[in-house]
């Protein structure tokens, strides 16, 4: 079955269509949406086609690590509900949620699009913890994508709670009007590989059959702040290169619907 | 001390603003979404499925399994640790309480009916919210049902009886918090908690205000039940 559907869409790349209709190296439709949960300090909706994320920001109070005594503490993490897709389950987290939450992490924390050196509030004992949460509502596919810009979105819709005299957050007060220092704006742009052919934001039935995938963190700079090759199947340099181009080429598209 | 005026400026019988939305999860197969002010649950129903392991299988009826699950960053204050805990737990297991009277699962041996509650943003009366959206979403999938089901939580502030409690309310130190779920047509109750403490001609007026609640609750599911289908949204 998997073999006959491999077949069918290969053939159909080969003549630059998809099972919807779209063009290879075409993303569906791109929608944001900002302050989706009130309860958040940041939050987001991204919509890429059927595929549905939520991002929320949570910012608290902690204290450094004892070896990063001068950084703040970032943290990502993805929920792959079992709502947004019969195939997940329920549980602790799996390889792909693990897998989502640490890719998204790293071009957030590589790019420096937030500095964790800004997030001190007294050196050694008090620093802003940042917490991204990705949630699935609904999984047709193209997950790395949509949670890498539901978390951009979130953090730049982040607004910084006030402290009380302890420098705790105070939750019960209005959120301030600051926002979170972001210097960059990563995103993430995933291409597939099936046969010889390269195409971008794969439908569920085409993630399927995918044989190698590379996830590539985009900095609105060009350069790039993440990669991650999934799949089984091998790479060759040049196929690696070629991918990096369609990544760089089509992250303005994403970054575009912020 | 009285209550004089409640702290978000409404009537002592007066909801929140409700909107309800039905379908919201394409993949599922039913799905419906319910917000009461700040309160915002999403429902997604899978099922009837098989049932794995098979053991848990019974060949009488099918199985419903409930799931409320709160987003780490819905809470009040901190985050939520992702995982559920002891409250996630008991929800769910009132929450199937709440809706198994509704339900003919007699035509369904075998099988599973999974219901998945998420929660992006709370603000007191989650679980009423989450039982009046699991009700649409079960209707949404198709599963044979007597009845809706529509949820509330009445309480009681210093001196004052008052319905569908906000956190603040909810979370003030004299008071009783009562979350009510009903059969609309019947009016019977199918949950029925409290915590705080309260008279029991107080709780018998909590009950009937719910009931009345429940009303405008059931007419606001069925217009949203009546907007996914009519129109074939």
């Amino acid at each position: 079955m998997q073999q006959e559907q491999k077949t069918h869409l290969i053939r159909a790349l080969s003549k630059n269509v998809r099972y919807d209709g779209r063009k290879a190296l075409e993303y569906r439709p791109i929608t944001v949406e900002y302050g989706v949960s009130k309860s958040a300090e940041g939050s987001a909706r991204v919509r890429i086609g059927g595929t549905e994320v939520l991002a929320g920001v949570k910012i608290e109070t902690s204290t450094p690590y004892p070896d990063t005594p001068n950084k703040g503490n970032l943290m990502v993490n993805a929920e792959l509900y079992p709502m947004s897709n019969p195939d997940f389950e329920a549980g602790p987290p799996s390889e792909q949620a693990t897998e989502l939450a640490r890719v998204v992490d790293r071009a957030i924390r590589e790019s420096k699009c937030i500095d964790v050196k800004n997030l001190v509030i007294k050196a050694g004992e008090k620093v802003w913890g940042v917490i991204i949460d990705i949630c699935t509502i609904n999984d047709e596919g193209g997950l790395h994508d949509a949670a890498a810009l539901a978390a951009l979105a979130a953090l730049k819709d982040t607004r910084m709670p006030k402290l009380d005299e302890n420098n705790n957050v105070d939750y019960e007060a209005d959120k301030t009007d600051e926002k979170l220092p972001l210097s960059r704006e990563p995103v993430e742009v995933t291409i597939i590989k099936v046969g010889d052919n390269f195409f971008v934001d794969p439908l569920s039935a085409e993630e399927k059959v995918i044989e190698a995938r590379l996830t590539a963190g985009v900095t609105e700079k060009g350069t790039l702040c993440a990669l991650q090759k999934g799949g089984p199947a091998p790479l060759t340099v040049d196929e690696i290169d070629k991918m990096i181009e369609i990544a760089q080429k089509l992250a303005p598209e994403l970054r575009k619907a912020l | 001390m009285t209550y004089d005026k409640r702290f978000d400026g409404r009537g002592f019988d007066e909801l929140r603003p409700m909107s309800a939305k039905v379908g919201i999860v394409p993949r599922a197969d039913g799905s419906a979404m319910f917000q009461a002010g700040n309160t915002i649950a999403y429902a997604a129903v899978y099922g009837p499925r098989d049932l794995h392991p098979k053991f848990l299988q019974n060949p009488e009826t099918a199985i419903v399994r409930i799931s409320y699950n709160m987003m780490p960053f819905s809470g009040h204050g901190n985050r939520v640790r992702p995982g559920g805990g002891r409250r996630a737990k008991e929800i769910s297991m009132v929450m199937r309480n709440a809706l198994l009277p509704v339900l003919n699962l007699k035509n369904y041996p075998n099988s599973v009916i999974d219901i998945f509650i998420e929660l992006p943003q709370t603000d007191a009366g989650t679980r009423a919210a989450a039982i009046t959206a699991a009700a649409m979403a079960l209707a949404d999938a198709g599963i044979e049902m007597t009845d809706l089901v529509c949820a509330i939580a009445a309480g009681r502030v210093e001196d004052k009886i008052v319905i569908d409690l906000n956190y603040e309310e909810d979370s003030h130190e004299n008071g009783a918090d009562i979350p009510v779920a009903v059969i609309p047509n019947s009016g019977k109750v199918t949950l029925l908690q409290m915590d705080g403490e309260v008279t029991r001609e107080q709780i018998k007026e909590c009950i009937t205000k719910a009931r009345d609640a429940c009303k405008k609750i059931y007419e606001v599911q069925k217009a949203a039940l009546k907007d996914r289908f009519v129109r074939g949204k």
